[in-house]
Formats: C-alpha cells, sequence, structure tokens
C-alpha cells in the first residue's frame, strides 16, 4: 500500500509537529543546564587557571592549585571538612536508620502518618533557624550550661559552643531529614514475609538485618548518605555559628577568598578542588557499592 | 522486633520506642526553645525567664523592636518573597518542560543530558554561587570594557540570587513532575486527540490538570526551598539582602529575641507550606491510583 500525496504531508506535518514541539522542551532544559550550570563551571574552571603576576596582567596556570596544596592550613582544611562530613554522615544513618525502619515497618496506620509528618516538619523550617536553636542551647548564657549549673554539676558557665562536637551536632540534625525520608522510601519496599522468612530460617536479629534488610535499604543508604555528604562538605552556615572562627570549614576559606579578600582566581581554584572532592567521593561511593545516580538520587 | 509479627522480648520492644521517642525530642527541643524564648521579656535570648511578653512581635520602642516594626527585618521578608517568587516561577516552567523533555522524548546522548539535569544536586550550593557570581561579572566586565554599558542587573543583587537558586530547584522540581507524569495513562491523551483535539489542547486539558497536585507540590517546594537558601545565595547577595542573610548578619553579633520572634514566624509559615505539600501529594498518590 502506497500511501497518497496527502497522507504523506499528514505524516510530514505530525513529524515537523514533533520536532518543534521537541525544540520547545528542549530549548529552556537546555538555557538552564548551559547558562546557569555548564558555562559558568566552565568559566570557574578557566578563571582557576589564571594567575596574578601583576596588576590587571594574568597568564595561565595552575600556580592558584600549587598555592593551595603548599599551604599546609588549606590542606589541612580540606581534609578536615572531608573526614569531619564523613563521620557525620555515617552518624546520621546510624541514627536515623532505627527511626526510619520503625516508620516504615513497625508503626502503623495513623501512627505511622504522625511519625513520617513529624519527621518532615522540623526540616520545613530554614536551616538557620535549626542552627540558632543550638546556638541557644549549646552556648555559655545556654540552656544546657544553665541546666547543669541547676544540676550543681558545674560551678561556673560552660560554653559548648565553638567545638567539633557542636560543629557535628549541627551537621547531623540538619541533614537528618535527607537521610530518614530515603531510607524510609526503600525500606517500604521490603516485604514482610521476606524478613519473616530470614526468621523462619532461622536468623537472629542482626542475620536478618545483615541479609536480607540492610541489602534490600541499599539503594536509600547510598541515596541518603550521597546527599547528606554533599550537604555537609558543602555546608557552611552550620560550621560558621556552631564552629566559630576556628571552625576551619572549607567553604569558609572559599568565601574568605572570594568575598573578603576579593581573589577569585585563587577562590575558583578552592572552589574548583571542591567540586572534584565531592565529585570524587561520590563516585567512589557509587562504584563501591554498585549503585547509579540516576538509580538512587534520580529517584527523587 | 524486626517486624510487629515476630515476637521479640518485652525490654527490647520497650527499648525500641523509647529510642524512637527520644529521636523526636531530639528532632523537637531546638524548635520549641527557638519558640519559646519569642516570648521572653528579656533582652537576650535565654535563661532566666523574665515574664511572657508580645514586644518581640508588636514593640515599638528601642530596644525593644518587634518583628512587625523592625525594617531591616521587614525589607529582608519581602526580599526573600520576591526572589522565592521569581524562582518558583522559573523553576516550575523548566521543570514541567524538562519532565516532557526526558519522559516523551527519545534523543540521541539522552542519558548524558540526564546526567547534567541531575548534576546541581551534587554540586555544593557555595560552588553554584561562585560560579554563577564570577560567570555573570565577567559578562559584566565584557560589556563594560567593550561597549561602556553597565549591566547592574549582572552584579551581585537580587536577580543573581534568584538565579543562583533556580540553578538547583529546577532539578528538584523536574524530579517531583517527572514522577508523577510517568505514571499518566497516555491513552487518556490519544482518547481526546481522537476526539478532535490539538495536540496542544490535548496537554492542557487533560495533561496538565493530572500533573497539578506534582505542579502545586513543586511549587511549594520550590518556595520554602528559596525561602530558605542560604548557601549559593549568601555568593551572590548585594545590597538588598534576603531574610537568611539579614538573619545571620544579627546572630554573629548576637541579637535579641526579635530572631526567636522571626524564627517562630518562619516556622509557623513554612509548617504550614509543608503541611499543604504534603497534603497535595497525597491526594495526588490517591488520584493516581
Amino acid at each position: 500500500m502506497s500511501a497518497g500525496p496527502a497522507q504523506t504531508v499528514a505524516v510530514d506535518g505530525q513529524a515537523a509537529a514533533r520536532r518543534l514541539s521537541f525544540l520547545l522542551v528542549f530549548a529552556p532544559f537546555a538555557l538552564w543546564i548551559a547558562l546557569v550550570i555548564l558555562v559558568p563551571q566552565l568559566n570557574l574552571l578557566f578563571l582557576s587557571l589564571q594567575e596574578k603576576i601583576g596588576p590587571r596582567h594574568y597568564v595561565t596556570g595552575v600556580g592558584n592549585y600549587a598555592d593551595l596544596f603548599g599551604e599546609r592550613v588549606y590542606v589541612l582544611t580540606l581534609v578536615r571538612t572531608v573526614v569531619m562530613s564523613l563521620i557525620a554522615t555515617a552518624a546520621t544513618l546510624v541514627i536515623g536508620f532505627p527511626v526510619a525502619y520503625y516508620i516504615a515497618k513497625i508503626a502503623r496506620g495513623r501512627a505511622r502518618t504522625a511519625l513520617f509528618v513529624s519527621c518532615l516538619l522540623p526540616f520545613w523550617v530554614s536551616e538557620l533557624v535549626r542552627v540558632f536553636g543550638w546556638m541557644l542551647i549549646l552556648r555559655e548564657t545556654g540552656l544546657l550550661s544553665r541546666l547543669l549549673q541547676w544540676l550543681g554539676l558545674v560551678d561556673g558557665p560552660v560554653e559548648f559552643l565553638y567545638n567539633d562536637v557542636a560543629v557535628m551536632v549541627g551537621l547531623i540534625y540538619t541533614s537528618m531529614l535527607f537521610m530518614v525520608v530515603p531510607l524510609i522510601s526503600t525500606l517500604d519496599s521490603l516485604d514482610d514475609a521476606l524478613v519473616e522468612a530470614g526468621y523462619d530460617l532461622g536468623g537472629n536479629g542482626f542475620a536478618v538485618l545483615r541479609e536480607i534488610i540492610v541489602p534490600h535499604a541499599k539503594p536509600g543508604i547510598v541515596a541518603g548518605s550521597i546527599i547528606v555528604f554533599m550537604l555537609n562538605l558543602g555546608n557552611y552556615l552550620t560550621p560558621t555559628l556552631l564552629g566559630g572562627k576556628n571552625s576551619q570549614w572549607f567553604t569558609a576559606q572559599i568565601y574568605s577568598q572570594f568575598i573578603t579578600r576579593f581573589n577569585w582566581e585563587s577562590g575558583s581554584a578552592f572552589g574548583f578542588v571542591l567540586l572534584l572532592t565531592s565529585s570524587l567521593l561520590v563516585w567512589l561511593g557509587l562504584r563501591v557499592t554498585g549503585q547509579t545516580l540516576s538509580g538512587t538520587v534520580g529517584k527523587g | 522486633m524486626m517486624l510487629p509479627s515476630i515476637p521479640a522480648p518485652r525490654t527490647l520492644t520497650i527499648a525500641y520506642r523509647a529510642y524512637v521517642a527520644l529521636f523526636f525530642l531530639y528532632l523537637a527541643i531546638p524548635l520549641v526553645v527557638v519558640a519559646a524564648f519569642a516570648f521572653n521579656d528579656s533582652l537576650y535570648p535565654s535563661l532566666p525567664w523574665k515574664g511572657f511578653t508580645l514586644d518581640w512581635f508588636f514593640g515599638t520602642t528601642a530596644p525593644k523592636i518587634g518583628l512587625f516594626y523592625d525594617t531591616a527585618i521587614l525589607r529582608g521578608l519581602l526580599n526573600s518573597l520576591m526572589v522565592a517568587v521569581v524562582t518558583t516561577a522559573a523553576s516550575v516552567f523548566v521543570g514541567t518542560t524538562t519532565a516532557f523533555l526526558f519522559e516523551r522524548y527519545e534523543f540521541r546522548f539522552k542519558g548524558v543530558a540526564y546526567m547534567l539535569m541531575l548534576a546541581p544536586l551534587v554540586i555544593p550550593g557555595v560552588i553554584l554561587g561562585i560560579s554563577i557570581l564570577a560567570f555573570s561579572s565577567s559578562i559584566a566586565n565584557a560589556a563594560d570594557d567593550a561597549f561602556g554599558i553597565e549591566l547592574s542587573a549582572l552584579r551581585p543583587g537580587l536577580l543573581l540570587v534568584a538565579l543562583g537558586q533556580f540553578s538547583f530547584i529546577a532539578t528538584i522540581a523536574t524530579l517531583v513532575i517527572s514522577s508523577r507524569l510517568r505514571k499518566f495513562d497516555r491513552s487518556l491523551e490519544e482518547a481526546a486527540l481522537n476526539l478532535g483535539a490539538t495536540p496542544l489542547s490535548a496537554i492542557l486539558t487533560v495533561t496538565l490538570p493530572y500533573l497539578s497536585p506534582a505542579l502545586i507540590g513543586s511549587s511549594l517546594v520550590a518556595f520554602l526551598m528559596s525561602f530558605e537558601n542560604f548557601n549559593t545565595t549568601l555568593m551572590l547577595v548585594g545590597s538588598d539582602a534576603p531574610l537568611t542573610i539579614t538573619m545571620f548578619d544579627r546572630m554573629k553579633q548576637g541579637s535579641t529575641p526579635v530572631l526567636d520572634a522571626v524564627s517562630l514566624f518562619l516556622m509557623l509559615g513554612s509548617g504550614l507550606l509543608g503541611l499543604i505539600s504534603v497534603m497535595a501529594q497525597r491526594r495526588g498518590a490517591k488520584g493516581a491510583e
């Protein structure tokens, strides 16, 4: 059967309409990714490779990177930021997992909904407010210090702010939701029968956890860990407010290069090192656990 | 107690419940503390409790200037609202078109494009901020050098703040809208086409109404994320500071309980929006079944 002229026109018209509609939905995406993601990142890379050798005079080279890695304090700050972020991520997972499991598998009906919503609500509140709450609790004139004095456990006011523990408490608190929600959604899809079968086959609680629950929850664990790790590593607010001037967080170095010293070339190098560090660690995490970015974070 | 159906020692069950209860206490305490001090009749947000007052909301004389008379805070609130409206509109629009792009079309390098769409989620906010700052400044400098035109919109300020927030909020909007679009039954659209609708009117009258819970949900999420964003905003802020930046500056100095009042105000506002979005999504989930 051969297509008549009218039919060919119709088919052509349909193909043209399809192409047009494709362009219409492709254009906003392309503009978004190109203009605020891709080109600015490439521009940042280019800027980081500009060495200042005189007023308004630059040469291309890796001097800014050499400066960063030549200065002990910068390297230490980077390592510290990565290590603290990893510890905070692990702690968030350990603290959040039992709660996520309780909500997904044990709580039922209304209680389940209530627990889930009360898990979400604190996180609708700005990170700033959450950190502010911890400042009011931990500072020298704060609640904890007053409580200890009232109980007679200490003689004078105690400063709990401006140290690594305070930063850790803040990081864990502010990122808890981003761990618990992906965990709940993967644990939710675990069939109860599998857990029961594990017990029927003679497994104890620990064996069931290791052989059945954790493997099933892996995409959620990986997604949560990646998001939480990224949020910690890139956090500026929490370390600055809870860690004080000596928090030595890498984003604070970027801020000081860019905004305080107006040294954009060096700040770009700092930014790129942070980006590479986080990308590398996220990639490693996905690689080791056999997950993909679109299979974990992309699921939303 | 791995499941309610599996018998477990009573102490273990109780310990597990206690742990969960403790967890929720830990979630609530900082927020309760912030809210409580908004009503403390003291110049500092700390103990001792000096009596109940509403001055931190309605006070008009220094040092007790309440939230509704604090011009810097009100200006910050207005700036945040403007940025949030622009960011939300842009993110939901681009999120919708991008969701259609990935759910409805096959094209070369689709996998790469999808990775690029997700990329903003794994770029730290501070870096999104500085890259947009550096890029827009270099355009503004080039325009100034070549033509002597001052493009003040490309200098740090509210437009850049909105762009910076849009850069990653659009990803979130895309993911929310995509997940609903995926569940849509295409035969409904085909039915509309068979009944003589044009493809555009089929989408407008059949598909978009179906998507509306996701559109409402993603708008609320985008609005909240924009309103509370700090890391990206910090790098792009000019002389007009949004609320988070205004509050941050005060917090560093150690301010009066007016910050508690603002925080409580924000908690109520975002709690309400959050609840609406949860409800919109649940209603959407029911509609999809």
